[in-house]
């Protein structure tokens, strides 16, 4: 059927659970603006998941994702390579950042947020801010995308767990400095909720608006089901379409943890079917 | 039988030709078909009661007008051919309609018979039957007029795109429908359970529409990926009809709402029938329910609901509605049938918090009774809450069915489109335009129906737009 089947163009393995995907879909690729994400369902049984958009080429016609093997979809997803089809690839969605120049913007990412981050990195620069990217790994093995960042960062600061690759520690530690240091414009997180809750506490004294891209359980990604419902400064938002993008300072953290939790029972069960 | 001899009510039985359904204890635990369907003896049997009335009143209740005396004519001739080709001039989806539509209130309620005290004929199951046939002998060759020159989008595979996207197909133009999901059918899909419409009957109807040239493309979000305008200015439509449906889910407005186990009728519904979550794990995505399972509402969706969770087993379903069965929005089969396959019903009850088991899931609902006040001027009675009569309701899960509101993405990613406070699109009531040229709307995102429609009204504004449709391209 029309509008089914996306090709991976490219598959890149940075880690024993972190990938790369390019997937040629021409149409998203034109649509594509930092900040929005794609749900994917790879086959017939799977589940339909968000993934924050990492990067577009729109003469290419691709759009690359960088995922995670966290659970069942995700694991199912890696055994996936160059050449085969991804069945259901649906976007662009949400809202896109709102990009201009502001100043000194910082960019912040952690985890599966390393990637994303990149779309609005680029188009920051491009307006002319000034820019500073700081992205944390667990160690020197799983650093990846380092000469993709640089490109449009001013600066870029690179943490590790272990010390054993750029600054020893966690990514808030250089933000603190800088902080400290310096006029900041902006803070861009994406993350685990935990980072991205940290970069927030971090900036709120300081009143540097936070923004940060929530990824809760979607399963249309279009405003339907509700399941993305997230409270920010007391109001109910949908993620899906009112989001991704939240003001970090504003965003009920605690609810949207507890929410993440749903299923995993039923993430357990998944991943024990598999494994018979 | 003599044809020459006018028929007259006391020649036909006061009853309709029962109808075989799973008893209630057996499909209760299953999701296949409640309603089995006729055979041939008996809609042959069921089309004999229909009088033959020169000013039929049944064909003008039908939404979209469907010629019902003369297709019941040739059930009973036996020339179901010509009884399909007759319903397909008006509608290309009988097995669809003959199931969802709500004939007691329609066709139905204007037979000759029921006006006498007698039980309607079963207009809605001879629909179904001659719809099920022709899917069964694979008919399906309709007469289509020259090609025009006219290319049409339609957003949204729900009844009313396709019901649009089947006239002007039928009068020449070439139709692509956008589906923001990856599978056609809209509403049909993700909200109408499998036991009341089996996927595979919205399939195969569907599959009509292709044969007639219809092109459809699926996990296309309009709004997202091509805009209004683009579809217009640069893809070389000459129209497009908006058919997105209201969809996003009104809240439930009490604290709690945001408590694990607490979801909406949208959510549930589409986990377990698009999803197909009830075949979890060996489809991956989980249903998200629970033991004890408390739907709030009492319309046609709070039922669907109900039943869909009646079905995976769990150790009690009930619905909390703070008015009484009277008020109920649901058809009266539908609630027939949630009481008859075991679902517990809790009236004049208005819940007022979600209580949490301390782990940050659903644990009680907190309620108070209610009392009906006198009529408003909408006509409909208040629910007005009693003192003093707090208690609480044991729950692990709680699904909420309080109807749904206008989905903004076209609003916000299309310039110039009017809508009205509540987000819905302006149109023109007759001829369903927009505030834009060329860009129609319908069915549950138009304004002029607004909130609480049917299938079979949303595919009657499909119609009445193809219909502007071709006029605007002349």
């Amino acid at each position: 059927m029309d509008g089914t089947n996306y090709r991976i163009l490219k598959k890149e393995t940075y880690s024993p659970v972190t990938y790369m995907l390019e997937v040629e879909a021409p149409d998203v690729a034109k649509a594509s603006m930092p900040g929005q994400f794609v749900m994917v369902r790879h086959n017939e049984r799977g589940e339909r998941i968000p993934l924050t958009i990492a990067d577009y080429d729109r003469e290419k016609g691709s759009v690359t994702i960088v995922i995670q093997a966290v659970g069942k979809t995700t694991k199912d997803m890696m055994l996936l390579n160059e050449g085969d089809y991804i069945l259901d690839f649906i976007g662009p969605l949400g809202e896109a950042s709102h990009v201009s120049n502001l100043g000194t913007v910082i960019f912040m990412g952690g985890g599966l947020g390393i990637a994303p981050i990149y779309p609005q990195l680029r188009a920051f620069k491009k307006a002319g801010n000034r820019t500073v990217s700081i992205v944390g790994f667990r160690n020197k093995e799983l650093v990846f995308w380092e000469e993709r960042l640089k490109e449009y960062s001013d600066e870029l600061i690179i943490t590790t767990n272990d010390g054993s690759y750029g600054e020893q520690g966690l990514v808030t530690d250089p933000l603190k400095r800088l902080l400290e240091e310096r006029k900041i414009d902006l803070v861009v997180a994406i993350g685990p909720l935990i980072m991205m809750e940290a970069c927030a506490e971090a900036t709120r004294d300081f009143r540097v608006k936070t923004i940060v891209s929530l990824n809760p359980i979607m399963i249309d990604g279009i405003g339907m089901c509700g399941n993305c419902r997230v409270t920010i400064d007391g109001e109910t938002k949908f993620a899906c379409i009112d989001g991704p993008d939240f003001d970090g300072h504003i965003v009920d953290f605690g609810e949207l943890r507890n929410r993440q939790k749903r299923f995993i029972t039923e993430e357990k069960t998944a991943m024990e079917q598999m494994a018979v | 039988m003599a044809e020459n001899k006018k028929k007259t009510i006391r020649d036909v039985s006061p009853y309709k030709t029962p109808v075989k359904e799973q008893e209630p204890q057996i499909r209760a635990r299953n999701f296949d078909e409640v309603i089995l369907g006729y055979n041939i003896e008996e809609a042959r049997l069921e089309g004999s009661r229909c009088l033959q009335c020169k000013r039929p009143l049944c064909a003008t209740g039908c939404p979209v007008g469907i010629n019902i005396p003369a297709f019941v004519r040739e059930i009973v001739k036996g020339d179901f051919k010509q009884a399909y080709t007759i319903i397909t001039e008006a509608n290309l989806f009988p097995s669809i309609c003959g199931r969802v539509c709500p004939q007691e209130t329609q066709c139905e309620a204007g037979c000759v018979l029921n006006k006498n005290k007698y039980e309607a004929v079963g207009i809605g199951r001879l629909e179904r039957f001659i719809g099920d046939l022709a899917l069964k002998e694979s008919w399906g060759e309709f007469s289509v007029s020259r090609p025009k020159d006219i290319k049409v989008a339609i957003i949204g595979s729900g009844p009313s795109g396709l019901a649009c996207a089947a006239d002007l197909s039928k009068a020449g133009c070439e139709v692509v429908i956008y589906e923001a999901l990856h599978t056609v059918g809209g509403v049909l899909i993700y909200g109408i359970p499998e036991f009341r419409l089996p996927k595979r009957i919205v399939t195969s109807e569907v599959e009509n529409l292709r044969k007639l040239g219809v092109k459809i493309e699926l996990n296309r979000v309009i709004g997202k990926i091509f805009t209004i305008e683009q579809l217009l200015k640069e893809k070389g439509f000459n129209a497009a009809f908006i058919g997105t449906g209201a969809g996003y889910p009104s809240p439930l407005g009490i604290p709690g709402e945001c408590l694990n186990g607490v979801m909406s009728a949208n959510e549930f519904l589409t986990r377990v029938n698009l999803m197909q979550g009830y075949e979890f794990p060996l489809f991956d995505t989980p249903s998200g329910m629970g033991e004890n399972v408390v739907v709030i509402g009492c319309g046609n969706t709070a039922m669907d609901a109900a039943r869909v969770a009646l079905r995976m087993n769990p150790e009690k379903v009930s619905i909390i509605y703070r008015r009484s069965e009277l008020e109920s929005p649901a058809r009266r089969e539908e609630l027939y049938h949630a009481k008859e396959e075991g679902v517990e019903f809790n009236w004049l009850t208005e819940p007022v918090e979600i209580l949490d088991d301390g782990n940050g899931w659903v644990k009680e609902i907190g309620c108070v009774k209610t009392r009906l006040s006198e009529p408003d001027e909408s006509g409909r009675k208040r629910a007005v809450p009693i003192e003093n009569s707090y208690f609480v309701i044991k729950a692990d899960t709680v699904i909420y069915a309080l109807g749904t509101e206008a989905n903004p993405i076209i609003r916000k990613s299309t310039a110039g489109l009017r809508t009205d406070k509540q987000g819905y699109i302006e149109v023109d009531p007759n001829t369903h335009m927009t505030s834009i040229p060329g860009v129609f709307a319908g069915g549950d995102i138009a304004s002029d129906i607004g909130r609480f429609t049917t299938v079979i009204h949303a595919m009657k504004a499909g119609r009445k737009a193809a219909k502007a449709i071709l006029d605007f391209c002349r």
